[in-house]
């Protein structure tokens, strides 16, 4: 890095720092934990505080919910190293994402490689805004890992497609303004060929949804229903029949999003140490005590190798396949994380409950293990890296 | 700091990686062993070693030194694992030679860093007394000069000019420098499964010439320098285990049966996926351990537990699937993939097991 590339970023570090510490409430300092913590934007924005309004609000001003996107796009076209300075320096205080969005991790992404202009500029500023909601409609229930089976149609009637098919699994389709779906517009081509990139108005006539609940007791995924939804063509992503590219594209980025091991308020020792308690100086059960420090070094060899991926990509290689190592690898690290804390945790942590959060370790311990299915299962994961990393042939 | 290498780093390792290749691949260690070799190792290799720089890498340039950082010698150490070279690296530059330069006086590095950087004499590190790994324990004593006892596990003591040895005395543990070919010193070769050397070192009133540090310094000495010690076994570890690994994945595509590549069954390529997985996570932990060292870091000693810990599980995991994916093969001593599995097992005991570490790593973080 030149000398004066530096200096423009410790003068970006202190202004951040400075602007940060000024303007991000302290209520928002700290790790999400409820559904409450979590604002989703939308037509119809719910703020669950007046300091969740006010966060959002700034950053959104900022540009900072999308910071890597350009300005008139609504992000603030910050390159990769300030990037990476206001995240590091939003970590040192806790802060919170302001916003939670498929828009912004998944469609965003989708847009910005293979929408048009038009479409860039007229969705694009309103996901950074928070003020729509975009749900994800890739599985069917024929269609899981083997998603390009999938058998939703849209039939091309001249000014618009006329869709019919189901969904399942779509997280917060009862919420959600508008979807992202794969559908099928050719029925005779390979799988991978015949399928197309649509986006959908929730509030079309002939969209329902039904929701479905979880073994944790919630239920933010539905079901989706097109029974000859109507859609007009300039919603189409892309090439028609070229939407499996984007999709592929779309599950890198969501893989390395959910791989991603998040921070809690304590870490896995402090939480075993306040629950069994220490004796002889260490911790009273020997054998979690021994599976504690086996998991807090993978958890840092693992942030470590996140790093150290961002290190190598900037150095100019290719993260690639890697994003599955993540996903699985991650994804595999949380599962045994709740494992331990389920077992460290005791009696207390078998409460359910009538509210989620009255038996909110046994409920997230039981989302957890979705975490290996969501977003491609882990060995689906396996096979990506057997196949695109390691070169293993196919039968 | 990146956790990349920088230019001169890579530069090293691709020089390293063709000297290896060239004139220690794992042939001559398994020629070494087959003539019951005297030495254990390859005197014209570390020879060369040493004309280029390597025995002196870490050390300052006023004592022969090149000053270029553990990072850069983790290079050294990661290629010699991929070839399995036996070397006097270990046990002269990475023990020795760290616990001097870090603790000794500055008469003391003119005289022995200058010496390990020419190559001139070679040393050993005498700190085991039972027969798992415990630094802390002397039972061996030191009075009037004179140190007395037996201590085990002595990499390549056996060919070693000098010894430095733990030992108790009435200010607690010290480390003491007392010449391998003197009076009263009795060594015990013994050749280990990966074809190395350990020796049993017994000290019979054995005079002592000098000492690292004061009396009591020995458990200070000794922790420091192991932990930098473990780190660049890790990156030899690691070479290994990518050898080990890469050498499967390469027999995966190339052995049929079913009238197909075995790499395309699931159960293999799930169980080689998931290596690779595990691999990435140790060479994130060698290449942060390794910088840490350079920039004096205060967490050194987590970790060295952590990448020694990890390294090891690792090692073990990788070095068994290799034989199992192998199939019989990979039973035969014509094929070197068991060689890789005798020197993870060596590599794995020396200084700490992961049963060591992964306790040491808790106990460092107060449970
Ligand atoms: C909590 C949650 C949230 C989700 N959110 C969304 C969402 O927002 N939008 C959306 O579109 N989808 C979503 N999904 C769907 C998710 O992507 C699928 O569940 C997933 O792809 C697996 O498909 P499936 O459930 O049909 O399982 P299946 O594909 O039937 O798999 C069953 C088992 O077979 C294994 N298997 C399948 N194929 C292979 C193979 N080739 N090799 C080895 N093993 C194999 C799987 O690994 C798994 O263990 C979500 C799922 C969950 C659980």
């Amino acid at each position: 890095m030149s000398t004066a590339t530096q200096v423009n970023i410790d003068a970006f570090r202190s202004e951040t720092r400075e602007w940060l510490e000024a303007n991000c409430p302290q209520s928002m300092r700290s790790p999400v934990k409820t559904f409450k913590d979590y604002f989703w934007g939308g037509r119809n924005p719910t703020f669950h505080s007046e300091d969740q309004k006010l966060w959002f609000e700034r950053m959104r001003d900022k540009g900072w919910t999308v910071p890597r996107w350009n300005k008139e796009y609504g992000g603030a076209g910050l390159s990769k190293s300030e990037y990476k300075v206001l995240k590091e320096e939003m970590a040192k205080i806790g802060a919170r994402s302001p916003l939670f969005s498929f828009g912004i991790h998944m469609l965003g992404p989708a847009l910005l490689g293979f929408g048009s202009e038009e479409q860039k500029l007229q969705y694009l500023p309103e996901i950074a805004r928070g003020e729509m909601w975009w749900c994800q409609g890739y599985s069917e229930p024929g269609a899981g890992s083997d998603l390009a089976g999938l058998q939703t149609s849209a039939e091309d009637k001249g000014d618009h497609y006329l869709v019919n098919g189901q969904k399942v699994w779509t997280s917060y389709a009862d919420y959600a303004d508008k979807i992202f779906c794969l559908v099928r517009t050719d029925k005779n081509a390979p799988k991978h060929t015949g399928i197309s990139f649509l986006l959908i108005d929730m509030k079309s006539e002939g969209v329902s949804t039904r929701p479905i609940k979880l073994i944790s007791g919630s239920s933010p995924f539905c079901e989706t229903f097109f029974d000859n939804v109507k859609v007009p063509k300039e919603n189409l992503v892309g090439v028609e029949n070229e939407g499996w590219n984007i999709a592929k594209y779309l599950l890198t980025h969501e893989r390395s999003m959910i791989g991603n091991v998040a921070k809690m308020d304590k870490t896995l020792d402090e939480y075993a140490i306040e629950s069994i308690g220490i004796e002889d100086s260490v911790l009273a059960d020997p054998v979690n005590r021994i599976k504690t420090a086996q998991w807090l070094i993978d958890e840092a060899a693992f942030n470590f190798t996140l790093e150290r991926a961002l290190d190598e990509a900037k150095a100019g290689s290719p993260p690639g396949a890697k994003s599955s190592f993540f996903k699985y690898y991650g994804t595999e690290m949380n599962k045994r994380r709740y494992e331990l804390m389920m077992s460290t945790g005791g009696f207390d942590n078998l409460v359910w409950g009538e509210e989620y959060e009255d038996g909110k370790t046994a409920r997230d311990f039981c989302r957890t293990k979705a975490n290996s299915i969501e977003g491609g299962t882990s060995e689906v994961q396996l096979n990506i890296i057997s196949k695109h990393i390691l070169g293993l042939p196919k039968k | 700091m990146a956790l990349v290498l920088s230019e001169e780093q890579q530069m090293l390792k691709s020089s390293a990686k063709e000297f290896f290749n060239g004139n220690a691949p794992v042939s001559a260690l398994r020629r070494l062993r087959d003539e019951k070799n005297a030495d254990g190792y390859d005197k014209r290799v570390w020879e060369e070693m040493v004309q280029m720089g390597w025995s002196g890498l870490v050390f300052p340039e006023e004592y022969g030194g090149l000053q270029f950082g553990y990072t850069g010698l983790g290079q050294i150490m990661y290629e010699s694992g991929k070839t399995l070279t036996a070397s006097p690296l270990m046990s002269t530059v990475v023990l020795a030679g760290t616990v001097i330069n870090e603790f000794g006086s500055s008469e003391q590095k003119q005289k022995y860093i200058s010496d390990i950087c020419e190559g001139k004499r070679l040393f050993a590190v005498a700190f085991e007394e039972k027969n798992i790994h415990s630094p802390h324990i002397a039972n061996t004593k030191v009075v009037d000069n004179k140190l007395s006892g037996s201590k085990k596990f002595v990499l390549d003591g056996h060919i070693a000019d000098v010894f430095l040895v733990t030992a108790s005395s009435d200010s607690g543990l010290g480390v003491y420098v007392v010449d391998a070919k003197g009076a009263g010193v009795h060594v015990e070769r013994h050749i280990m499964m990966d074809s190395r050397n350990a020796s049993t070192v017994t000290f019979d009133n054995a005079s002592v010439l000098d000492m690292i540090g004061l009396p009591g310094d020995g458990k200070t000495i000794i922790d420091r320098s192991l932990d930098i010690a473990r780190i660049c076994l890790s990156a030899e570890m690691l070479g290994s285990m990518e050898e080990a690994f890469s050498r499967t994945v390469a027999y995966l595509k190339e052995r049929k049966q079913f009238g197909v590549s075995i790499g395309s069954f699931q159960s293999l390529q799930h169980r080689a996926a998931h290596m690779y997985c595990e691999i990435e996570l140790c060479k994130s932990l060698v290449i942060k351990s390794l910088q840490a060292i350079d920039q004096n870091a205060d967490n050194l000693a987590h970790l060295a537990s952590m990448t020694k810990a990890k390294v090891g599980q690792i090692t073990e995991l990788v070095s068994n699937e290799a034989i199992q994916m192998y199939g019989g093969i990979g039973m035969t001593d014509d094929e070197e993939i068991g060689f890789f599995l005798k020197r993870a097992r060596v590599s794995q005991q020396t200084l700490g097991d992961y049963n060591y570490h992964l306790d040491k790593y808790a106990v460092l973080n107060n449970y």
